[in-house]
């Protein structure tokens, strides 16, 4: 009896000294092992009288089971304390730098340009777009603006070479060339409302003109539309893009070829900081070309001006996106410096939504 | 188109204030573009005489003066030489600022003398250079006056921006009569203006002047009235006043008064020095290559579809455009003819067009001048010329007339509310257009007067009324909008180029737009540009892209330049191409240019990389899958074109012959035309080429039915001919057993030790997916066997 008790201190105290898997494994082989003590113990049991088996039985079990346990328990101590001084081995300096992908960015043309998609899409215009190499035709006389016209002279036209006796093509001076192509798409007989952004050009360059800028045209053909509607189309419309409630506008009449009434639009700002911020009026920035359409250009639509008019505006691009982001030099806008596109640029992810607001 | 505020009063008999009128004329649509007051800053300055004039007593140079500026005697010391007494000249108190010294004038010491402000020079003021003095004014200049309001300063500048249609506004009469429409004020009668009894013909004495016009298209009317025996010297001090302040130079009073005939109501006039003309007058057209030496210096050469005014033997007016040199009026002229013309708007334009001359005079003919205004502008010229050269008018002679048929307009008042918003009361409407001068008859049959060319229509006489009563009075009224939420408006050409931005900015490349436009030299290397420019701003922005890639290369180096290590950049426009019948065709495209580090040296990495050309591959890949491209059937091919590494670039292909995208690393050869070294890998995606999405299915995906089982994986390696591409042999392993097989991957490609010379050993990893039961071993091999065999037909030997 004194024997067991003995075993069971010497084992467990062996176990418990372990320092290692391998010296564990020792332990484990001499007392559970074929010719282990506790092996040789059980087996004693088949010789024994049967009150010797049953007193002698269970204390042999509850010794095998301690040293059962003992073992595990010390082999669980062991195998992380192995893991400790693995993971320590594999310490790295968290303060290195991680490789990351540079970020890119979308042109603040092409964000104003989705934003303007987003807010008149829910005002129910659709985008249509057109060629920037067109024919008088389009960009001049279904434009009220025969070859003698005054205005055609103030446009600053790029011409193409064109063969001899061909008449030549010219760089579109503005999208409102689309205005046609619209309505002769919508057929005459449906209402239109679009809004179409793209490139155009004007051979004129200095601090706030490049040959090549942005403009977006909007057009509305219908019935019963006045200068009213347009009025607030506009309001609303800039209202939305600025995301400002105090957006004050101030039309003035004006003259452009294809709209009668004609408005130019100024949209009032307030000084901060010595920045003109759009909001307020302290004072006045031109920024739209608008009119109700003129009868000829709804004619050369090919719809009957007589039942059908409408509304049409024209604005810079680039201009809305400098007023609203603050960009002060055109130029910059085409020069693809990868500094300025990051410092202007927008992330991929800033797609513009009513839900989550148009600007970023 | 500038004038004074004096000016303006001269026609509207006006209480307005200057504010209330810049805010008027912006109002009516006379946009003000400046209001320059070049009094404002000269107004504590006074006239003032000079009583007495004594020596400083403790300076040789200096004066001591008392001086009267209409308070009492002043003391002041002064150091000009002119400085007596008795001179009246200017005077500047303590507290003025004297613009031309930078300095503002205090009460101070000089030389043990106290000084209570300045004489002043011209210079001082800004007036004029002459500083060896003081002003001097005519001894009865008003003492005690303002300087600016005796010297006439105090007569505020306005300029307006007068939109091409408003002819009528090209002189001030017309901005006069748009402001007494709007309520500022009365029109004064024109005869009252130019203090005439009448504005009938100048009766004069004898036949009027022979001419005569042969081009009754180009020029219609021909009015003309000789003046004999006048004399040309300065004009009167008020006329050369006015011309002066809006910038004119005056000239000689005959010059002087067709300028201010021409700004006070847009009726250019043109006076000949009859004594250096042969034979009369006649209004023809150039013979071609005629040639004339025009006021401004210039020799134009004419055709014949430009109306010019010649005499027997030259042509002395390129008509209502300019005058001639050899025949304007000198200081000698004693006879004069003075021309009073109607030339054809459209004409003007197109002969102004081809000459590149512009002028005031073709400014108004352009647009149109009051075709009924001949003989009233005459008679003012003539009773002008009498007035201030003397002389003796002849009778006038008026060959062709204008055309000058009144327009009328059958008008419906209710227009103003149905078109232009606002329900003007037909009462208001009535009396506003009868202030612009139309008359409006019972049945509102509007006559328009002969100086609104431009009113057409309904619609213009709306814009009259609205902008009369003030467009902002117009209220906003919300557009007809459809029940529910708004409607989806992309198209799928706009949807797709908004996925491919996105999805390239997030793949770390910044979009950039460059010009449409570029040199020459940048375009041949993509085989040129199939349109140019006739008139481009400069010979670097001349043709039309053919290609979005040379813009961004050039942006690539410039950034390069200025020291950037690595540019990504892309762009989406158009490139400019001519199709198979040489018409217009614009093309949608998207260009991407990677140059300099692709990733800098790191810790991890080791040196900077380059970029490669399976960096230009893998963009084309993504932004083709982010496009809707099927990416898994495209087929990699060659022919990228001369502008890559020809063994360095390749095409992506949907069929042999629909290119989606070209990519690879640029030509050494462009890269030098760039001025660019290094890798350059680029991409052109041409996203007109890609196949539309199939639409009308719904959002409804199919049924998600993963496999049951799953797929195992078999590795091959073969040894094949070094020149066999990897992608064919890829292509031919998947096909080999198209139930079984679902994806085929190459992992490995080697050569050297083991692989004999002329091969390559490519290593494939095959996918397998079982169908409702596993694969059998034998079932395994057979697709083995297809594998091995399949790839045997391109030369592929299984390694063993």
């Amino acid at each position: 009896m004194h024997d067991l008790d003995q075993l069971k201190t010497d084992l467990l105290g062996s176990i418990d000294a372990a320092a290692g898997l391998d010296a564990l494994e020792v332990l484990r082989v001499h007392a559970l092992g074929k010719a282990g003590a506790i092996t040789g113990l059980l087996k004693t049991l088949g010789g024994m009288s049967p009150e010797e088996r049953q007193t002698e039985g269970p204390r042999i079990h509850a010794l095998r089971e301690a040293v059962t346990e003992a073992l595990a328990r010390r082999k669980a101590v062991l195998e992380r304390k192995a893991m400790d001084a693995k993971l320590a081995s594999e310490t790295l300096d968290m303060t290195l730098p991680a490789d990351g992908i540079a970020p890119g960015s979308v042109h603040p043309v092409s964000q104003v340009m989705d934003e303007l998609a987003e807010i008149f899409a829910d005002l129910g215009f659709a985008v249509a777009t057109g060629p920037e190499i067109e024919t008088q035709w389009y960009n001049f006389s279904a434009l009220n603006m025969p070859e003698t016209h005054p205005a055609r002279a103030m446009h600053d036209t790029f011409y193409l070479q064109a063969a001899e006796g061909e008449e030549a093509h010219v760089l579109r001076t503005h999208t409102s060339p689309v205005q046609i192509r619209a309505m002769h798409a919508a057929g005459g007989q449906q209402p239109v409302r679009i809004i179409a952004p793209g490139r155009t050009y004007r051979s004129d360059s200095d601090a706030t003109h490049t040959p090549m800028f942005h403009q977006v045209e909007g057009l509305v053909i219908d019935k019963g539309i006045t200068l009213g509607h347009l009025k607030w189309t506009l309001e609303t419309f800039l209202k939305a893009f600025f995301e400002r409630d105090d957006i004050v506008l101030r039309l003035r009449p004006s003259y452009f070829p294809f709209t009668e009434p004609s408005a130019e639009v100024d949209v009032g700002y307030s000084l901060v900081n010595g920045k003109r911020v759009i909001g307020g009026s302290e004072g006045w920035m031109e920024v739209l070309g608008s009119g109700m359409v003129h009868r000829t250009v709804i004619e050369a639509g090919g719809y009957d001006p007589n039942e059908w008019q409408g509304f049409a505006f024209g604005c810079g691009i680039d201009r809305l996106a400098m007023l609203k982001y603050g960009m002060d030099d055109l130029r910059a806008f085409f020069d693809g410096d990868v500094r300025w596109l990051r410092h202007y640029g927008f992330s991929a992810l800033d797609v513009p939504t009513l839900s989550g607001g148009v600007g970023a | 188109m500038k004038f004074t505020l004096g000016w303006l009063k001269e026609h509207l008999e006006t209480e307005a204030s200057l504010d209330t009128i810049v805010e008027a004329l912006t109002r009516v649509g006379l946009e003000v573009e400046g209001v320059e007051d070049p009094g404002a800053k000269l107004a504590a300055f006074r006239v003032a005489r000079v009583l007495t004039a004594a020596p400083h007593p403790n300076a040789d140079k200096l004066q001591l003066l008392t001086v009267d500026a209409g308070e009492g005697p002043v003391q002041v010391v002064c150091g000009a030489p002119n400085a007596r007494a008795g001179l009246v000249g200017v005077f500047g108190p303590p507290g003025a600022y004297v613009p031309g010294s930078a300095m503002t004038l205090v009460v101070r010491d000089v030389r043990g003398v106290t000084s209570n402000g300045m004489m002043c020079s011209t210079r001082e003021l800004e007036l004029g250079d002459d500083h060896d003095g003081i002003i001097e004014l005519p001894a009865d200049a008003p003492v005690g006056t303002a300087y600016p309001d005796y010297a006439g300063l105090s007569d505020p500048v306005i300029d307006v921006s007068v939109t091409p249609n408003r002819q009528d506004c090209m002189g001030v009469r017309g901005i006069a009569r748009d402001l007494a429409a709007a309520g500022l004020g009365t029109l004064k009668p024109l005869a009252e203006v130019y203090r005439m009894e009448t504005l009938a013909p100048v009766a004069g004495e004898g036949p009027g002047p022979d001419v005569a016009t042969r081009d009754p298209e180009g020029c219609p009317a021909f009015y003309g009235q000789e003046v004999r025996g006048v004399t040309n010297g300065e004009a009167p001090a008020w006329m050369r006043q006015m011309l002066t302040a809006i910038g004119q130079k005056p000239i000689s009073v005959l010059v002087d008064i067709t300028n201010f005939v021409s700004i006070d109501l847009g009726r250019p006039l043109h006076v000949y020095d009859k004594a250096k003309l042969k034979g009369g007058l006649v209004a023809r057209r150039a013979a071609d290559g005629e040639h004339v030496l025009a006021l401004n210096g210039k020799t134009y050469t004419l055709d014949a579809s430009m109306t010019v005014i010649a005499d027997d033997v030259a042509v002395h007016d390129i008509g209502g455009i300019m005058g001639g040199e050899h025949s304007g009026v000198s200081e000698a002229t004693t006879d004069v003819i003075i021309e009073c013309a109607y030339f054809d708007p459209d004409h003007i334009a197109r002969t102004g067009q081809k000459l590149g001359l512009t002028s005031d005079a073709r400014q108004r003919f352009e647009r149109g001048v009051d075709p009924a205004f001949l003989d009233d502008g005459l008679a003012i010229a003539t009773t002008l010329v009498l007035g201030h050269c003397g002389g003796t008018a002849s009778g006038v002679t008026r060959a062709g007339a204008a055309p000058a048929e009144a327009k009328t307009v059958a008008y419906d008042p209710a227009r103003a509310g149905t078109l232009g918003g606002l329900a003007v009361p037909e009462a208001e409407q009535k009396a506003i257009l009868e202030r612009l001068g139309f008359t409006v008859a019972a049945d509102w049959t509007v006559t328009v007067p002969s100086w609104r060319r431009d009113i057409d229509g309904p619609a213009d006489l709306v814009e009259e009324v609205i902008r009369i009563t003030g467009i902002d009075n117009v209220p906003s009224t919300p557009l007809p909008r459809a029940p529910g939420v708004a409607r989806p408006t992309a198209t799928a050409e706009q949807k797709l180029e908004r996925r491919v931005r996105r999805t390239a900015a997030a793949r770390g490349l910044g979009e950039a737009v460059t010009w449409s436009f570029i040199s020459e030299s940048e375009a041949a290397p993509f085989g040129g540009g199939a349109w140019r420019l006739a008139n481009p701003i400069s010979e670097d922005l001349k043709v039309m892209r053919p290609s979005l890639l040379p813009g961004l290369l050039a942006a690539a180096e410039r950034n390069l330049k200025r020291g950037a290590p690595g540019v990504r950049l892309f762009e989406i426009g158009r490139r400019y191409l001519a199709d198979a019948t040489k018409n217009l065709d614009e093309r949608p495209t998207l260009g991407i240019v990677l140059a300099g580090d692709r990733a800098p040296r790191g810790w991890q990495s080791g040196k900077a990389q380059g970029f490669g050309a399976f960096d230009a591959k893998a963009e084309a890949v993504a932004l083709l899958e982010a496009a809707g491209a099927p990416v898994g059937n495209l087929q990699v091919m060659g022919e990228a074109g001369e502008v890559y590494h020809p063994g360095q670039s390749g095409t992506l292909r949907l069929g042999p012959k629909t290119v989606l995208a070209a990519f690879g690393m640029v030509h050494p050869s462009v890269l030098k035309a760039f001025d660019l070294d290094g890798d350059v890998a680029a991409v052109e995606l041409y996203l007109d080429a890609l196949p539309a999405k199939r639409g009308g299915t719904g959002f409804m995906r199919a049924p998600y039915t993963p496999p049951a089982l799953q797929p195992v994986t078999r590795d091959f390696a073969f040894l094949v001919p070094a020149a066999l591409a990897a992608g064919d042999l890829v292509r031919a392993v998947k096909g080999a057993d198209k139930a079984a097989i679902l994806e085929a991957r190459l992992f490995d490609v080697f050569t050297g030790a083991g692989v004999p010379d002329g091969r390559k050993s490519l290593a494939i990893e095959v996918t397998l997916q079982p169908g409702e039961k596993s694969f059998t071993d034998e079932e395994l091999k057979a697709v083995a066997d297809r594998v091995v065999a399949a790839a045997a037909k391109l030369g592929a030997v299984l390694r063993g």
